[in-house]
């Protein structure tokens, strides 16, 4: 199942400050789109903002036809709209499986359970087992999260996400601080579940990017200059610019 | 209780001081000495208060300076009702239930718009308001308090005789312990703390961090309350003392002293609390002055507390122990 | 209710709001730059009032009592901040809380087991013995004289921290207290000073209030409570905040003990009003807190974050 997700000159100010500047995105359902942009272009306060962590100071969000501008970030996620962290933001004292099984549970169910064991609820272990077998976690299903390695964690915050067999998925850096091995790992990944939803993602590995995207918006000092393929993308003048002695496209 | 390993320390300790509880009414009616139904039933009624606490600072990380307020107000759903001549102990039950439930509500509420150093501040300003509330009730004794005359009955059972008050706290106390392992890794308990630990996250994961924390703070008053209402049938006597902080401090003592966040950290905690308590007040008046720096000591030392140790017990080093988690105190960076 | 009657507990209030501050000033402070909870900040005070006392009853001068209880509150704070407040730091609230709610057991049955349960009667010092003629009515001097001596210190820290060398560093490190430690300052011995510097007026405000409160074991409680209220209410961290909350505390709960039973009494029948009167006013401060938490979590006066 995927869905569209649109903003609307979204502007999001830090006093004089304008990170988010009229940001207007029409995001495909079934899309792979990559939000790419020089290091303090906005783009983590973006996801913040399409996630519900922070409100834009103005502007529309619309998740699935429905304006979720007010709605909180907890009901978005219940809703399908589910995210990854750029920095791992996992439950350290939980395994593996425990971390995937409640991602598996809250983006589905409520948690009002007093009494049966949570790894009873069969729908949400599937999922999570699902999800850790994608990720390649499987064998590290029963080690508390705080005793992974960096390259595991990422891939632990990242099984969370498909985990909770969200409609869409915010995924901000999901390659930071990965090995090229790593890396190419992740990208198989994403490739996998490229057509199961739709996927936002942030990210500055270039090869990662034009591996998978379908389109590519360009973000500079909070304004999207240009939305295309990576084709066109490759060939855009402003873009080449902004990213001359950065990257090589 | 993940392991189904029952010889391990960690649990063996525990399950054989709750055989000695049991035996405990045998004990003291063979050797005589009703001392020990007193004694011993105290403990069993702060292991409930403890147990309580232990939801929400243990698994929710919620440091609440103020749980004596529940004690108290379990105490006076007593206390008022014996007054007015009424010993009826489904209605000392339901005003316990309520009065708990709805001042946790709110307090709750209020307070969990803060956290770190405001959210202790204000359980402790909310308990300190019971206690003045209470004090001001010249007509329920104030100060000095009130005995209860008409202890709870329900039906046959009189709560009021020690042996009777006794047996029905032990069996509480062991349910609770039961239902509390069972929550710890139920949807609920898992929620609960993974919002201990990262609150951002289980929003993120679409359930609200806040809303569970709220419940929990709910039922840990309610269960506090219980105890309360236990505790005032075996003294036969309510005071504004209990709602005092430091009892707010002492539960939240014997649950680290335990080992914060385990299950079986109520009752060991409240067993060597108290114990420690009797034997140094044989040997001192002034046993505060010994007392008070053991504390700070055990601060000092580290959170792992007594079923920590026994985890130590379990396994020979380096493996690592788990069971017992670093706290992450709400709204702080773990 | 006569005008007399409000301005001389007016004046109460503010003379009450003074203690706090000296109370407030140290523990916020702490509170906010080394984010440690001191519950036993009461215990301080307690041992000022202690301290002062019997200074006073061996030498007859109550300057010198004051100077004694200064120069001991300095002293223990910065034993107490050296042997076990500095290994905390690093650790999280609950830590802090269990430690110094053993020192307040410690101290508290300390006093009791040298001086005994009962009151340490403390004279007020014969020269401010008297009233003063205010506004057409009299007024004991030496509340009065407290509350000038209390401004006096909250002028004499306002100096202190927006025109020194030392306040700047205090004010750096109550906005980022890891960038000040990093920018090479001897943070350990800045948390001592610091410490034992807001040892030192809680010391102070015990020796002052001694002759008016009664000095017992356990006195620093109540006290600090109500302090405690006044540092959330002000902000935590923010001596200025404390400063204004202390005041609004002070004339908040000292009206509200002595005008909200009579009020009550106007609008509800007698025994009720005998019962909640005495009972709203003790809680009047603590609904301010709540209502403060409840619209402004980081109180009314915060310090921005650096």
């Amino acid at each position: 199942m995927s869905v569209a997700l649109q903003t609307e000159s979204l502007v999001k100010r830090y006093g004089a400050l304008l990170v988010t500047d009229k940001v207007s995105l029409d995001i495909h359902p079934g899309e792979l789109h990559a939000v790419i942009g020089p290091n303090g272009a906005g783009k983590t306060t973006l996801i913040n903002q399409l996630s519900g962590e922070l409100a834009p100071d103005q502007g529309i969000i619309r998740f699935d036809g429905e304006d979720v501008t007010a709605v909180p970030i907890h009901q978005r996620a219940s809703r399908g709209l589910l995210r990854s962290y750029q920095i791992t933001s996992v439950f350290e004292d939980f395994t593996v499986q425990e971390n995937a099984t409640l991602a598996a549970l809250g983006a589905r169910e409520s948690a009002t359970s007093l009494w049966k064991p949570m790894l009873n609820n069969r729908r949400a272990c599937k999922a999570a087992e699902e999800a850790l077998a994608v990720t390649g976690m499987v064998q590290r299903a029963a080690v508390p999260a705080g005793e992974l390695g960096y390259g595991e964690r990422r891939q632990l915050e990242l099984a969370m996400a498909p985990a909770a067999q969200p409609m869409f998925l915010l995924l901000n850096e999901p390659m930071a601080g990965m090995s090229t091995q790593e890396s190419a790992g992740v990208i198989e990944l994403l490739k996998g579940l490229k057509r199961r939803y739709t996927i936002l993602l942030v990210e500055h590995d270039m090869d990662a990017v034009f591996a998978l995207a379908d389109r590519i918006s360009v973000l500079v000092y909070g304004r999207v200059i240009f939305t295309g393929t990576p084709a066109e993308i490759r060939d855009h003048p402003e873009v080449r610019a902004v990213y001359l002695g950065e990257e090589s496209l | 209780m993940k392991n189904a390993n029952a010889l391990r320390p960690s649990t063996l300790v525990p399950l054989l001081v709750f055989a000695g509880l049991a035996a405990v009414p045998l004990v003291a009616t063979a050797m005589d000495q009703p001392f020990y139904i007193a004694f011993f039933g105290r403990i069993v009624i702060y292991a409930i208060a403890a147990s309580a606490l232990n939801l929400a600072l243990g698994y929710g990380g919620l440091v609440s300076f103020g749980h004596a307020l529940f004690l108290g107000l379990g105490g006076y759903a007593v206390a008022m009702p014996s007054f007015m001549n009424i010993g009826d102990g489904w209605i000392h039950l339901v005003l316990c239930l309520v009065a708990s439930g709805v001042t946790a509500l709110i307090t709750g509420l209020i307070s969990l718009r803060t956290s770190g150093i405001a959210f202790i501040m204000i359980t402790l300003a909310f308990a300190q308001m019971g206690y003045f509330l209470f004090v001001s009730l010249k007509n329920f004794g104030g100060d000095d308090g009130i005995p209860v005359t008409f202890t709870s009955r329900f039906g046959p059972v009189d709560l009021g005789s020690p042996m009777t008050v006794y047996v029905v706290s032990l069996v509480v106390l062991m349910l609770t312990t039961w239902w509390l392992a069972r929550l710890r890794v139920s949807p609920f308990g898992m929620t609960l703390r993974g919002a201990q630990q990262n609150a951002r996250r289980i929003n993120a994961i679409g359930l609200n961090a806040l809303r569970y924390q709220l419940a929990a703070y709910v039922l840990s008053g309610m269960l506090c309350a219980v105890a309360g209402m236990l505790l005032a049938n075996l003294n036969a006597y309510v005071s504004p003392s209990t709602l005092s902080w430091t009892v707010s401090g002492e539960l939240i003592v014997m649950v680290v002293l335990g080992g914060i966040g385990s299950v079986f950290a109520p009752l060991l905690g409240a067993l060597v609390f108290l114990g420690l308590e009797e034997l140094l007040k044989a040997f001192t008046e002034h046993w505060m002055a010994i007392f008070g720096p053991l504390i700070v000591l055990m601060a000092l030392a580290g959170k792992r507390g007594i079923v920590g140790l026994l985890q130590r017990l379990d396994q020979p080093p380096p493996a690592a122990a788990r069971g017992v988690e670093s706290v992450h105190v709400k709204g702080e960076a773990g | 209710m006569s005008g007399t009657l409000l301005l001389a507990q007016t004046l109460n209030g503010l003379q009450y709001g003074v203690l706090l501050f000296l109370l407030a000033a140290g523990l916020t402070l702490v509170f906010g730059i080394m984010s440690f909870v001191n519950l036993a900040h009461g215990s301080l005070y307690m041992m000022g009032a202690y301290s002062a006392a019997v200074a006073r009853e061996a030498t007859g001068s109550f300057a010198i009592a004051v100077l004694a209880a200064a120069g001991v509150a300095l002293v223990l704070g910065m034993v107490l901040e050296l042997a076990v407040v500095s290994r905390l730091y690093r650790r999280d609230h609950l830590d802090h809380v269990l430690a110094t709610f053993g020192l307040v057991l410690f101290f508290n049955e300390l006093v009791r087991m040298v001086w005994g349960p009962q009151p340490y009667f403390v004279q007020v010092p014969e020269l401010l013995s008297g009233t003063v003629d205010l506004f057409g009515f009299t007024y004991p001097s030496y509340r009065f004289a407290i509350i000038a001596a209390g401004l006096l210190v909250a002028g004499g820290s306002y100096l202190l921290i927006h025109k020194t060398r030392v306040g700047m560093l205090i004010r750096a490190g109550a906005q980022n207290p890891q960038m000040v430690g990093a920018l090479g300052v001897n943070i350990r011995l800045l948390n001592a000073l610091l410490f034992g510097l807001g040892a030192m007026l809680a010391g102070l405000a015990g020796a002052v209030a001694g002759p008016i409160l009664s000095v017992q074991s356990g006195m620093g409680e109540p006290v600090l409570i109500t302090t405690l209220v006044v540092i959330v209410i002000g902000g935590i961290g923010s001596v200025s905040g404390a400063f204004y909350a202390a005041l609004i505390v002070g004339l908040v709960d000292t009206l509200g003990r002595a005008f909200l039973p009579m009020m009550l009494r106007q609008v509800a029948e007698r025994p009720i009003a005998d019962a909640a009167g005495p009972a709203l006013a003790s809680m009047s401060v603590y609904f301010l807190m709540a209502i403060v938490l409840a619209f402004r979590p980081q109180g009314l006066f915060p310090i921005k974050q650096g």
